[in-house]
């Protein structure tokens, strides 16, 4: 990505979640047909502060909603059949469920039933942070990218949190967009790029010949310091980042799995079906031969997300217990 | 007369002898499109060809005229209707047939009541208000024969069609969902400067339980939209009935808990389903907010055709709730001699003939394909996933 970072430049560096909030402002900007619409977004700048001063900026487009997660995401389907650009904080990732109903029968069902386009994008705070407990801390990017119709992207840096979501907001399909709490913060960046890869390509975050790992949101940062360790004993991890769950750019997967020849899917969501599962089952049935051990795959516990940051940093995957994984996928 | 005056629908009605026939050249289109390309649903009011004013009105009132008018959507959404079960009877429909018999009254009165430009969001028992509004009798004939050319091209049936782009909103299964979307329908309009314009939402007394229902309701309260949700208690969903889903003693105080208006109807008698969503309809369009209507009648079918109704109370049958507004309004037209029993017989005549029609030419019509279907559910067709390198 470094090739693509512009003149953009922050006095100080950008975190994750500024550029959530440029990217924001700049879809404001450039097209009328954009509104911002969820729960204490307006003049508060919503809970995370990702529409900080944007309604004052954009009078009458950035507008407080009802604690009506189902009746937010209807209203923005029936915003953007009629020719607007939607795009809806859930304050939680978690909260989506409320309107699962809208996302994923209406929404995701409107352009195969009726041949419309319904643009809009649904901002998916997601996620464990320390602390965050059972419904603050979930990551439900499977959930939806099971039902047919909607593009599912999970940023893993700053420069994708700005360019996916103004690329979410220009598609005409539904795109649930899973941003990662944790990154609000943790990453920074020295500026926003101009442009990008697009949607639907993966990025080799980190190149190896020993083995892959897959993964894709906050667990690329815990892949690539497992990676990171492990060559300090002459191991080369290729590290890729899916950037985006659906569609799940199943080339760039296989490609690295035939240079590897070992795999390891890494991801922060529970483990039944999922993410890593549809991975791992790609590479199965269409790169089995190119395959030297296992594949193996790495997911949180399967029991609610713990509040108590001493149960909460055991559940999910992290550098230490991904570069367990790979030493017993290398040793295979 | 309390009863508002529709522009675009007078001058495209009228009043006389219906004549409802379907253009060819309307046909010809159809069948040829799907409906991404479809030409604008044509306004059935335009086929409403009427040949004569009634002799003895003169200058003909309006609302004899919309009366006269929506007796006939009411009549042809019953006529329709009938020969759509008797073909479901026959083993020519796949899937479930649900019918509008005794609703015809409020639906006929909330289609009417809207203008091109508005939202209306029907639900399954609103064929009289869908015809009304201006959904082609054959969008109901090639969806429910599951016809490649029909709107929904086979990928969803019966009742589910519609064309959003005109205003007309498919529903889907889950009750009280598309209120919220016809809400976003009308914030578009307020954020495009679009005035003018209303939306209005079906739903049935079961719909009321459903959170949806809450949500959407407070939320078109809070942000004050031009919403008309009517609510048609007939007693049962599906087989509950209203003791088992709600416990308020009028489903019509729900509007005090939302801070807005509401209105009660008689749901069989179509003068006051035209006088009362006309008024909700008018103080909608005019800034007055949404607006909560509930009609009472008795369904007087199956919940679907698969159902015989065997559990609805007989008792319900004696009372004037259970009247059927079809008759009830057949009554009025010859009592007030609005229409004689030579006017009804060809009205009659008339409906039986569109229907059959748009059934003959429906049949005829080619089935899906799944070989040529375009398995896509993206508009951005290289995000799909599943398709052929070749064909993203």
């Amino acid at each position: 990505m470094q090739d693509l970072l512009t003149p953009h430049t922050f006095p100080d560096l950008i975190t994750y979640l500024e550029a959530i909030r440029e990217a924001q402002k700049q879809a404001l900007e450039d097209d009328p047909r954009v509104y911002i619409y969820g729960q204490d977004i307006g003049n508060f700048g919503g809970a995370f502060k990702a529409t900080k001063n944007l309604a004052q900026s954009f009078p009458g487009r950035v507008l407080d909603s009802p604690i009506s997660e189902d009746a937010m995401v209807g209203s923005a389907i029936g915003a953007a059949l009629q020719g607007m650009r939607p795009i809806i904080e859930m304050q939680f990732a978690d909260f989506s469920t409320v309107g699962l109903n809208q996302i994923v029968n209406q929404a995701a069902t409107m352009f195969w039933r009726t041949g419309l386009p319904c643009p809009i994008t649904v901002r998916l705070p997601s996620g464990g942070t320390p602390g965050g407990g059972p419904f603050h801390s979930q990551n439900l990017e499977a959930i939806y990218a099971h039902y047919p119709g909607l593009v599912i992207l999970t940023p893993a840096t700053v420069e994708d949190a700005y360019s996916m979501l103004l690329e979410a907001v220009a598609l005409d399909d539904p795109v649930v967009f899973c941003e990662h709490k944790y990154l609000y913060y943790h990453l920074k960046a020295e500026s926003l790029p101009q442009e990008a890869l697009p949607v639907g390509k993966a990025r080799i975050a980190r190149t190896g010949r020993d083995a892959t790992v897959v993964t894709y949101s906050a667990m690329l940062h815990e892949a690539l310091a497992a990676a990171e360790e492990l060559s300090a004993d002459g191991w080369e991890i290729e590290v890729i980042d899916l950037r985006s769950i659906k569609p799940l750019d199943t080339d760039t997967v296989l490609a690295s799995v035939a240079r590897t020849g070992r795999v390891l899917a890494v991801g922060e969501a529970w483990p039944w079906g999922g993410v890593t599962a549809e991975v791992l089952a790609r590479i199965a049935t269409e790169g089995f031969n190119l395959l030297d051990a296992p594949p193996m795959r790495l997911n949180s516990k399967d029991t609610p997300v713990p509040f108590h940051p001493n149960l909460w940093g055991t559940h999910r995957p992290t550098a230490r217990t991904i570069a367990h994984a790979l030493r017993d996928l290398l040793r295979l | 007369m309390l009863f508002p005056t529709h522009t675009a629908k007078k001058t495209a009605g009228g009043d006389g002898e219906g004549v409802f026939s379907v253009p060819p050249s309307n046909l010809a289109l159809l069948s040829k499109n799907p409906c991404t390309q479809g030409t604008r649903l044509s306004k059935m009011s335009a086929m409403l060809q009427l040949a004569e004013a009634p002799r003895h009105l003169g200058k003909a009132s309006d609302f004899i005229q919309t009366y006269r008018q929506a007796f006939q959507w009411m009549l042809l959404a019953r006529v329709a209707e009938e020969k759509i079960a008797s073909l479901y009877r026959s083993g020519k429909i796949t899937g479930g047939v649900f019918l509008g018999k005794g609703q015809e009254a409020i639906s006929v009165a909330t289609g009417m009541a809207l203008q091109e430009g508005d939202i209306f969001a029907p639900l399954i028992r609103d064929q009289a208000g869908r015809l009304a509004f201006g959904e082609s009798l054959l969008d109901f004939t090639l969806t429910y024969l599951g016809a490649r050319s029909g709107p929904m091209r086979g990928r969803d049936g019966n009742v589910h069609r519609g064309r959003p782009q005109e205003g007309l909103l498919p529903m889907i299964s889950h009750l009280g969902a598309m209120v919220s979307v016809v809400n976003g329908m009308l914030l578009a309009h307020r954020f495009q400067g679009k005035t003018g314009t209303v939306g209005a939402a079906s739903l049935g007394d079961g719909a009321t339980s459903t959170g949806a229902f809450h949500e959407s309701l407070n939320q078109a309260a809070v942000e004050k939209l031009p919403l008309i949700l009517v609510v048609t208690n007939n007693q049962y969903a599906y087989s509950t009935p209203n003791d088992r889903q709600f416990a308020c003693k009028d489903l019509v105080d729900k509007a005090i808990g939302y801070g807005i208006r509401g209105h009660s109807v008689d749901g069989t008698d179509l003068t006051d389903c035209l006088q009362v969503i006309g008024e909700a309809v008018a103080d909608a369009r005019s800034g007055k907010g949404p607006q909560l209507v509930v009609a009472n009648n008795l369904r007087l079918a199956g919940h679907g055709e698969h159902d015989d109704s065997h559990y609805v109370s007989s008792h319900f049958k004696e009372l004037a709730l259970g009247r059927d507004c079809l008759e009830v309004a057949k009554e009025h037209l010859l009592k007030n001699d609005w229409a004689d029993a030579a006017q009804l017989e060809a009205w009659t005549r008339n409906c039986l003939g569109q229907v059959e029609e748009a059934v003959a030419y429906s049949l005829r019509e080619a089935s899906p394909d799944p070989a040529q279907e375009d398995w896509c559910a993206l508009a951005t067709r290289h995000l799909a996933e599943g398709l052929p390198v070749h064909v993203r």
